[in-house]
């Protein structure tokens, strides 16, 4: 977006207490219009709580919603221009499946003929062309998904709101659903806010995440930024697997930073921190951005790589573990310093996972731009 | 581990189930068999039986006379089953939506009626309802206060407080039959409105129902089983119904369980009385019938 993004959804320093439980801490955030917003955290943060006051289920302790420039005090949830799917479906199991698209538009007082059309219409957008008769005890947990998505979107809301869309449905099908609600979501052009706690979902559908933790904005990020370049340790945590070590900052320049990890060793980095001299800070290091070695090799890849001085960025270690997932397989290595690290290792060819196993010794290295410096 | 059924472990269905089986034929099928022999004998002499067969008593107890009175039971009932059902819905509804801390308390308030026998509640209210009773007296210090403002005001008074008939006729059995079975309507209620689940509701109000809506196109109809059940579990009873009638009613709305009992205990006609008897089981039979018959609703999850 080269223009600056116009938002839909503004919440302004938002509360919301049950008796002496703060669910939701002073949240202030914008949902752009167009966009797919992804509300993450772990379960009980808050971001179901956050969905629901956008919808009207709950109303803020302190703070305010506005929804495209109006205020959404006092406004109940049937007058909202936001539309919600829930986390069960809640698809009307008296009614067929048509009957269901129908709802909301019979209550808006859309004539009939209009009604037949658009219910069609909202079906084939969901794949569910001429399954409009059926029962819904008659269809699958993902085809009911399908119903809850169509008699939303049928009332062409300025919002579609998802809680967990995705957490009843088998890994497959929810690996596919995850790139059709994306498709979809470009399709109809509706704003859509989702709350998961499962951050791979989060990653691959969401232009932005708001990450949740404790009722408060750990983060507000692309899914890229959020992961290459997290806040803090909750975000470096939560996001993907994550080493994360205590260490002191003994450099900061603008162009470069070292770190003393006890235990880990040396770590340099390409750019600067702007962090107080000798501060107690944290290194994340994604397990993926170590390069492991047989010992004797690493040394001489490390030095060709020319992005940080000598005994900076390496490590020596025993391998303590290991688990083959296909695709990569995942190490547990004591370091010579003492702590502990994960490393994972893509399996480019079918003999890779025999390069290495348990007891043997190992030294590895990581580039210059890969650690990341926590000061929270 | 594999479903137990009684077809893989007949010893131990045998054995849970022989007690209670015990139970209903010898306590219950055996007497209702003595009754129904009875219903097809006839009298001989003032303590005799003799078990003719005949169908003299079931032609009797279908006489107009003993047929408005199966009529009346009927809308009598009927009207005590529609005014606990109007009356017990929202009071279901309220519970299911109060507070977790005050749901108990609420449900302990509609079953507390239980721990008091039937008869002294039924005195109880027959106290309230009297023309000395505390309906009458609130009614009475009512009338007196406005006849009192419209003297103050210069007005004529009213009349002197005639005390208003509310015992012994129809409209106190119909009171007080709903008084006795407005439980028996609330609890399956709330069982079938608790189930429910809320984020259904929810999605009606968020596709832009209001409440009323919501309430009549969501609520209503899938709480149907537990209507349903309501209506039976209120209706067979109230059909049945001897002690209210007896005891609030007045000459006019004695119900059939009345005129049953009477030919046991006073007109010492066993076997007019267990035809009047079986007639009534019969209907109630039918009833049961229909209702397992209709259409299964889908079961909310």
């Amino acid at each position: 977006m080269t223009e600056p993004a116009k938002p839909i959804i503004q919440i302004q320093n938002v509360s919301k207490r049950f008796g002496k439980v703060t669910a939701v801490d002073n949240v202030s955030l914008d949902i752009n219009a167009g966009e797919f917003f992804v509300l993450l955290g772990p379960s009980g943060c808050g971001k179901t709580t956050l969905l629901r006051m956008i919808a009207g289920f709950e109303l803020p302790t302190e703070g305010r919603i506005l929804i495209d420039g109006q205020d959404m005090a006092g406004i109940p949830p049937n007058k909202r221009p936001v539309n919600m799917v829930f986390q069960s479906y809640a698809v009307f199991p008296h009614m067929s499946v048509a009957d269901n698209v129908a709802y909301g538009l019979k209550i808006a007082g859309v004539k009939g003929g209009e009604i037949k059309d658009r219910v069609a219409e909202a079906l084939e957008l969901v794949k569910l062309g001429g399954f409009g008769e059926r029962m819904p005890d008659q269809m699958s947990g993902g085809q009911r998904q399908r119903v809850a998505l169509a008699r939303s979107l049928v009332m062409r809301p300025k919002v579609l709101l998802l809680d967990e869309p995705l957490s009843a449905l088998d890994a497959k099908l929810r690996a596919q659903m995850q790139f059709e609600l994306s498709e979809l979501q470009e399709k109809v052009g509706i704003t859509f806010v989702t709350v998961t706690h499962d951050q791979d979902e989060a990653l691959s559908m969401a232009c932005r995440i708001g990450v949740i933790n404790k009722g408060e904005v750990a983060q507000l990020a692309t899914p890229s930024d959020l992961y290459e370049y997290p806040a803090n340790r909750f975000v470096a945590d939560f996001v993907g697997s994550v080493n994360i070590f205590e260490g002191k900052l003994t450099l900061d320049e603008p162009d470069k930073a070292a770190v003393d990890c006890p235990g880990v060793g040396k770590i340099y980095l390409n750019h600067g921190v702007t962090g107080p001299h000798g501060a107690d800070v944290w290194i994340a290091l994604r397990p993926e951005k170590i390069y492991l070695h047989v010992p004797g090799e690493g040394k001489a890849v490390k030095a060709a790589a020319q992005d940080a001085p000598d005994g900076y960025n390496f490590a020596r270690g025993k391998i303590k573990g290991m688990s083959y997932l296909g695709d990569i397989t995942l190490f547990e290595i004591e370091l010579d310093g003492g702590a502990r690290i994960r490393v994972s290792r893509p399996n480019l060819s079918r003999h890779d996972q025999e390069d290495f196993t348990w007891d043997d010794r190992v030294s590895m290295h990581w580039r210059a731009d890969s650690p990341v410096v926590l000061l929270g | 581990m594999a479903e137990q059924d009684w077809k893989t472990s007949k010893r131990t269905f045998a054995a849970v189930s022989l007690p209670t089986l015990f139970w209903l034929i010898a306590f219950f099928l055996i007497p209702m068999f003595i009754v129904w022999q009875y219903s097809l004998g006839e009298k001989v002499g003032e303590t005799g039986f003799d078990f003719s067969g005949t169908l003299d008593n079931y032609k009797r107890a279908t006489e107009w006379l003993y047929l408005t009175i199966f009529g009346k039971s009927f809308a009598v009932a009927a009207l005590v089953t529609l005014i606990c059902l109007i009356v017990g819905f929202p009071v279901a509804m309220a519970i299911t939506f109060a507070s977790e801390k005050w749901r108990p308390w609420l449900l302990l308030g509609i079953m507390l009626p239980f721990w008091t026998n039937l008869l002294i509640r039924t005195y109880a209210l027959m106290m309230l309802l009297g023309t000395q009773g505390f309906a009458n007296k609130g009614l009475g210090a009512l009338w007196e206060g406005t006849s009192w403002l419209k003297t103050l005001v210069g007005l004529q008074p009213l009349p002197t407080w005639e005390p208003v008939q509310l015992l012994f006729n129809n409209f106190a059995v119909v009171f007080g039959l709903v008084y006795v079975h407005l439980p028996f309507m609330v609890l399956p209620l709330y069982a079938a409105l608790d189930r429910l689940d809320r984020s259904l509701i929810e999605a009606s109000l968020d596709l832009g129902a209001g409440h009323f809506r919501t309430i009549m196109r969501i609520v209503v109809p899938l709480a149907a089983p537990g209507i349903i059940a309501g209506v039976m579990i209120t209706l067979i009873p109230a059909l049945g119904a001897y002690l209210t009638p007896d005891l609030m009613g007045g000459t006019d709305s004695q119900m059939i369980a009345n005129v049953i009992e009477r030919q046991f205990k006073k007109a010492n006609d066993w076997p007019f009385g267990a035809a009047l008897s079986f007639l009534l089981i019969y209907a109630m039979f039918i009833l049961i019938a229909i209702q397992s018959m209709r259409k299964k609703v889908p079961e909310v999850r």
